[in-house]
């Protein structure tokens, strides 16, 4: 397939330590479509974060393939928004630029019209501390965007914020997104984040990680997140994957 | 500043009121023990052959600016403390920096790190006088090994405990370990760094000294010496005494550069 712009193909990842070996990640296979947007759904320490480490380079895979098609410039964004302290706003957003080299004038511009656009103006020169924690998820984004990665890796990027600005920035995250064009894989433990933001849904089990099921999310009237938590099938999807998931306490 | 309420102002000037309070106290208590002390003194309380009294200390100081080169023996401890302090500092900014960077190395060297740390370099004075000469290379020497593997301990401690999130972003940028100490482990450490200088030249102070006492021919460590020897009280405790205001100096030298970085 052409249109395929990551595969990943039985993809096995074994932890090792004194007491023994645990298997995380147990023949994972799945094809991401180019300006996707995929969830990982599963329940908490299933793995779901170890996936995307490996695919951001920072694990070793212990066994399976990993195959990019085309430009691989990956952009991965953590749980929290690691904003460096001594750093103002635009240092930060430009800290990518400068691990890469890249840190070019017409980069530079690039990012300064990001935080402009995205409400940044006045903050550019103040520091994280003076920030609410929405407005620095914004930074994060931005600072991920800021060396063009084409495939986005989001680790539950907005479970430390309270859930009245987690619908607002899930909501900005959506249109950014859009507007760049990316293709994304974004891990959450949320469900109706999940449903409302995905085109596809993954399901993943308990350790060790395996797909359980994979929903196309076809929702009337597909819009803003915020207005898709309102379309009928809302509900269907939510009430399957919380039976998916099959929470016990 | 008109904008402020009524109320805003008192507290300000509580806040204010407050801190001179805590300098006046401070300060009444070293009056007071210097004036008691004369005080005991004069009324032959206490034997001022073994006591002193602030008064022999400031004629003892005198004596010791108009005869005996007393800025001479300053100078030669400060230069002393100020040679150790940048070597301790600048062997044990480097080795902390290799450990951190190899993490092999780091776990070979611990437990002799930790041992080096806990022996008391005193019994070494002897060995350090015996292989590098009864010279000032001697009290350098000495002044480092008490200062420099509290140093590195300290510093690779701060370095390994750095907000790992800083780490993984960078390098899931593919960041170079030269980037990571450099735009992350550095950065988020100065304020670390500055308190390991403060133990680093307090560390350096007492090596100083313990040397001077060992073998030397001038400085302050010398004047206690020497005091101690042919029993003049007077000369020990006014040396003791400008160590103190030395050591104090130092200090407050360090905390003025830790209140700039603050205030940045």
């Amino acid at each position: 397939m052409q249109d395929n712009i990551l595969a990943i193909k039985n993809l096995k990842k074994i932890y090792h330590d004194k007491s023994g070996e645990t298997l995380a990640i147990d023949d994972l296979s799945i094809d991401i479509k180019d300006k996707e947007i995929v969830a990982f759904v599963g329940p908490s320490g299933c793995g779901k974060s170890t996936l995307l480490g490996i695919l951001a380079g920072l694990e070793e895979k212990s066994d399976g393939q990993v195959i990019f098609n085309g430009r691989k410039k990956l952009g991965y964004m953590l749980q929290t928004d690691s904003l460096m302290p001594w750093r103002t706003i635009l240092e930060n957003a430009l800290i990518g630029l400068e691990i890469s080299k890249t840190k070019t004038k017409e980069n530079i511009d690039k990012v300064n019209k990001m935080l402009d656009k995205y409400g940044l103006h006045d903050f550019k020169d103040k520091y994280p501390r003076n920030l609410s924690g929405g407005m620095r998820q914004r930074v994060a984004l931005i600072r991920t965007l800021a060396t063009n990665p084409n495939i986005l890796l989001l680790d539950e990027p907005y479970s430390a914020l309270d859930y009245q600005t987690r619908l607002a920035l899930s909501n900005d995250l959506y249109k950014i997104i859009k507007e760049e064009g990316k293709t994304v894989l974004i891990i959450t433990h949320d469900i109706a984040e999940a449903i409302s933001m995905a085109d596809r849904i993954v399901v993943l089990s308990k350790r060790p990680c395996k797909i359980k099921k994979i929903y196309d999310v076809n929702l009337t009237n597909k819009g803003l997140p915020i207005d898709n938590r309102k379309a009928p099938e809302f509900s269907i999807y939510y009430d399957k994957i919380w039976r998916d998931l099959d929470v016990h306490l | 500043m008109s904008t402020y309420s009524l109320e805003h102002v008192k507290f300000l000037k509580k806040i204010k009121l407050r801190k001179y309070l805590i300098y006046i106290t401070q300060l009444s208590i070293i009056v007071f023990l210097f004036l008691i002390w004369e005080l005991l003194a004069r009324l032959n309380i206490i034997n001022t052959f073994l006591f002193s009294s602030p008064s022999s200390i400031i004629s003892t100081l005198k004596v010791l600016i108009s005869a005996n080169n007393l800025v001479g023996h300053i100078l030669v401890t400060l230069y002393e403390i100020l040679i150790s302090c940048l070597l301790s500092f600048g062997l044990g900014f480097i080795i902390a920096t290799i450990l951190w960077s190899n993490d092999f190395l780091a776990k070979v060297f611990d437990p002799y790190l930790t041992i080096l740390n806990s022996l008391p370099k005193v019994a070494l004075g002897p060995l350090i006088i015996i292989w590098v000469g009864a010279s000032t290379n001697s009290i350098i020497v000495m002044s480092l090994m008490i200062s420099l593997f509290i140093t590195i301990i300290n510093l690779y401690t701060f370095f390994s405990n750095t907000n790992q999130s800083y780490i993984t972003l960078l390098k899931s940028m593919k960041a170079t370990k030269k980037d990571i100490y450099t735009k992350v482990i550095l950065q988020a450490n100065i304020k670390n760094i500055i308190n390991t200088i403060k133990v680093n030249v307090s560390m350096n102070l007492i090596g100083v000294i313990m040397g001077e006492l060992l073998v030397s021919k001038a400085g302050l460590g010398y004047l206690i010496m020497y005091g101690s020897q042919v029993f003049n009280i007077n000369l020990v405790i006014t040396s003791v005494v400008i160590l103190a205001v030395i050591s104090s100096i130092l200090y407050y030298i360090i905390n003025y550069f830790e209140k700039k970085y603050e205030e940045k």
